[in-house]
């Protein structure tokens, strides 16, 4: 019944994520993703006066990171949840590609939606190619199609090895057994990821590689992604929306720059800090500005390279004492160089376009 | 039941040495183990015994590990019927072994049907125990992982939940194994075959050698059970070997 009516419908978003991911051949990063709408979404429990999650409005366009920020307690995870009804909402809808996830069938729902969380949960039981492997193996794949799938997915994630497919989770490292756990989200090419502070309990080294990694993969993969976190920093460095919750409300939504530039109100200013001009800085690079020639004495400057964000840059301007930094191209050799003032103009009271 | 009748019958005193096998200085003398008689017939008097009792065992545990599996899945799901069952399963496990034998007899007869029925009630206690304790620490995240990843109930029962708590439940098969290869010695009280009548029969006739044959037999039957045992839960648990170093 379900499968007729998912069959009749063209649009339907698994239909196509599945055809899709069938003819992504080995080793190719796949595309399929597709936007996710909350409307008027609410979850109230019983003898409880507040809703946990209010009248929640918002759309994640297809491909897009969208972050889900706020203090403790605030709805954000209990949002999430209700994407592949780990919790069931109350009231509204929640449609992935227009289609309420309340009519898909919920096993088949949670199939297509890779979900990523803070404890991880891989099956300590299972080798690395098992784990990957789960979904994968309900939708029927044939084992060497899967072996084929989990050794991609470990190399992209930066764990590739025949060996480590024979491997068990207890073998690994905490930041490496959430790769494997990024990887086993993606096994089956979903169009959708959901994480729950998915890097919240790894050490702070570790934690940064993890991102830009991901974030490296986000541009080959264009995941529709919602993510949950509490660290303002990984929310500006992750989203390219960031949605303020608020006692299950949502408060703002926006880019990172314009969250930094123009907070909605007291609240979000104190919840993006009283630093936030800096932390706008992070959303650039030094490859986003206009480069001036290089001055005559170059050679004293301090140098950085062209992906460093502005606000580091401005960092190792101000601890070497310069107004003026050098910016090293690909093959390490200075192509031009930003100014103190150059920095400083960007953080106008206008935010700036997303930087592309 | 012979062997539970006043032995002599006659009015001969002392213990009747019987003749078995022939009758070499050792038996005659009834030392305390003649080797020679015990080769010479261990194929006709224990093997057929060791059999009996590797089979009054096997059928027990079996049974038990279903039952007490059945009961554990549904203390697991429904959390009241724990109580009730562990209140039976702990007042069958108390219950005096030779007088459990004898009620049940008088239920069922003097069978292996009725021995069978004592040493699974046996069992249940330390197998549902430990079945419940290890379905329960089935750590929390991997369940919330198997629900989102869309497995079914039965899917995440059967991948998830019954593998990783066997470390326990083997343990607990274990324990079961040895205490009933023990207890079913005494129940060939009731005619249930196995080693204990050997013994029995070295009791009541006084021929040492004959009851310590059947004690070391099932001693080692033990220690080969809980070996086969051990085995068979490295190679079904080759996860909890391999760690990190």
């Amino acid at each position: 019944m379900i499968g007729f009516v998912l069959g009749a419908n063209s649009r339907d978003w698994s239909e196509v994520a599945s055809r899709e991911g069938t003819q992504v051949a080995a080793g190719r990063p796949a595309t399929a993703a597709a936007p996710i709408a909350f409307v008027n979404v609410s979850k109230r429990y019983p003898g409880r006066a507040q809703a946990a999650v209010g009248d929640l409005s918002f759309e994640v366009p297809s491909g897009e990171i969208c972050v889900l920020i706020g203090p403790s307690g605030c709805g954000k995870t209990t949002a999430l949840k209700m994407v592949n009804r780990l919790i069931p909402m109350t009231d509204g809808d929640i449609t992935i590609d227009g289609r309420s996830v309340n009519a898909i069938e919920v096993s088949r729902l949670r199939r297509r939606i890779g979900y990523v969380f803070q404890q991880i949960g891989l099956f300590p039981h299972l080798t690395v190619e098992d784990n990957i492997g789960t979904v994968p193996r309900l939708l029927g794949w044939s084992k060497a199609r899967i072996r084929e799938r989990a050794l991609d997915l470990l190399q992209l994630v930066g764990l590739g090895s025949e060996d480590n497919l024979r491997r068990y989770p207890g073998e690994f490292s905490g930041g490496q057994q959430q790769r494997i756990g990024v990887a086993r989200a993606m096994a089956a090419d979903p169009p959708i990821m959901l994480m729950d502070e998915p890097f919240g309990a790894i050490d702070p080294i570790t934690r940064d590689r993890l991102q830009d990694d991901f974030l490296r993969l986000h541009r080959e993969m264009r995941k529709t992604i919602i993510f949950v976190t509490h660290d303002i920093d990984e929310a500006i460095k992750m989203g390219d929306r960031i949605a303020i919750m608020r006692e299950g409300r949502l408060v703002q939504i926006d880019t990172p720059d314009r969250l930094l530039a123009a907070p909605a109100d007291e609240f979000v200013a104190d919840f993006v800090g009283a630093d936030r001009g800096l932390k706008r800085l992070q959303v650039w690079t030094l490859s986003d500005l206009d480069l001036d020639p290089l001055p005559a004495g170059a050679d004293a400057l301090p140098s950085a390279e062209a992906a460093m964000c502005l606000r580091d840059a401005l960092s190792l301007m101000l601890t070497a004492g310069a107004a003026r930094v050098a910016v090293l191209g690909q093959e390490g050799t200075a192509m031009g160089s930003v100014s103190l003032e150059a920095i400083a103009a960007m953080l106008g009271p206008e935010p700036r376009a997303p930087a592309p | 039941m012979s062997m539970l009748a006043p032995f002599g019958g006659g009015p001969s005193p002392g213990p009747v040495i019987p003749s078995f096998g022939g009758g070499s200085s050792c038996v005659v003398q009834n030392r305390q183990f003649c080797g020679a008689w015990f080769v010479d017939n261990f194929g006709s008097r224990f093997a057929p015994r060791l059999v009996e009792h590797i089979e009054l065992t096997a059928i027990a545990v079996g049974v038990g590990m279903v039952i007490a599996l059945a009961a554990a899945l549904l203390a697991h799901r429904l959390g009241w019927f724990e109580t009730p069952f562990s209140l039976l399963s702990a007042f069958l496990y108390t219950v005096p072994s030779l007088a459990f034998f004898e009620l049940m007899v008088q239920v069922t007869g003097i069978n292996r049907f009725t021995a069978e029925i004592a040493l699974v009630s046996y069992t249940l206690l330390i197998l549902f125990r430990n079945t419940l304790a290890g379905l329960r620490a089935v750590p929390p995240d991997a369940l919330e992982a198997a629900q989102a990843m869309g497995l079914s109930r039965r899917q995440t029962l059967i991948r998830v939940e019954l593998p990783l708590a066997l470390p326990p439940i083997m343990a607990g098969l274990r324990i079961a194994t040895v205490t009933t290869i023990s207890l079913a010695t005494v129940a060939a009280y009731i005619g249930a075959g196995g080693l204990g009548e050997p013994i029995f029969d070295g009791i009541q006739t006084g021929f040492k050698t004959e009851f310590i044959a059947a004690g070391v037999l099932a001693i080692a039957l033990a220690l080969a059970a809980d070996g086969l045992l051990v085995a068979a839960q490295r190679l079904l648990t080759p996860w909890a070997r391999r760690r990190r170093a």
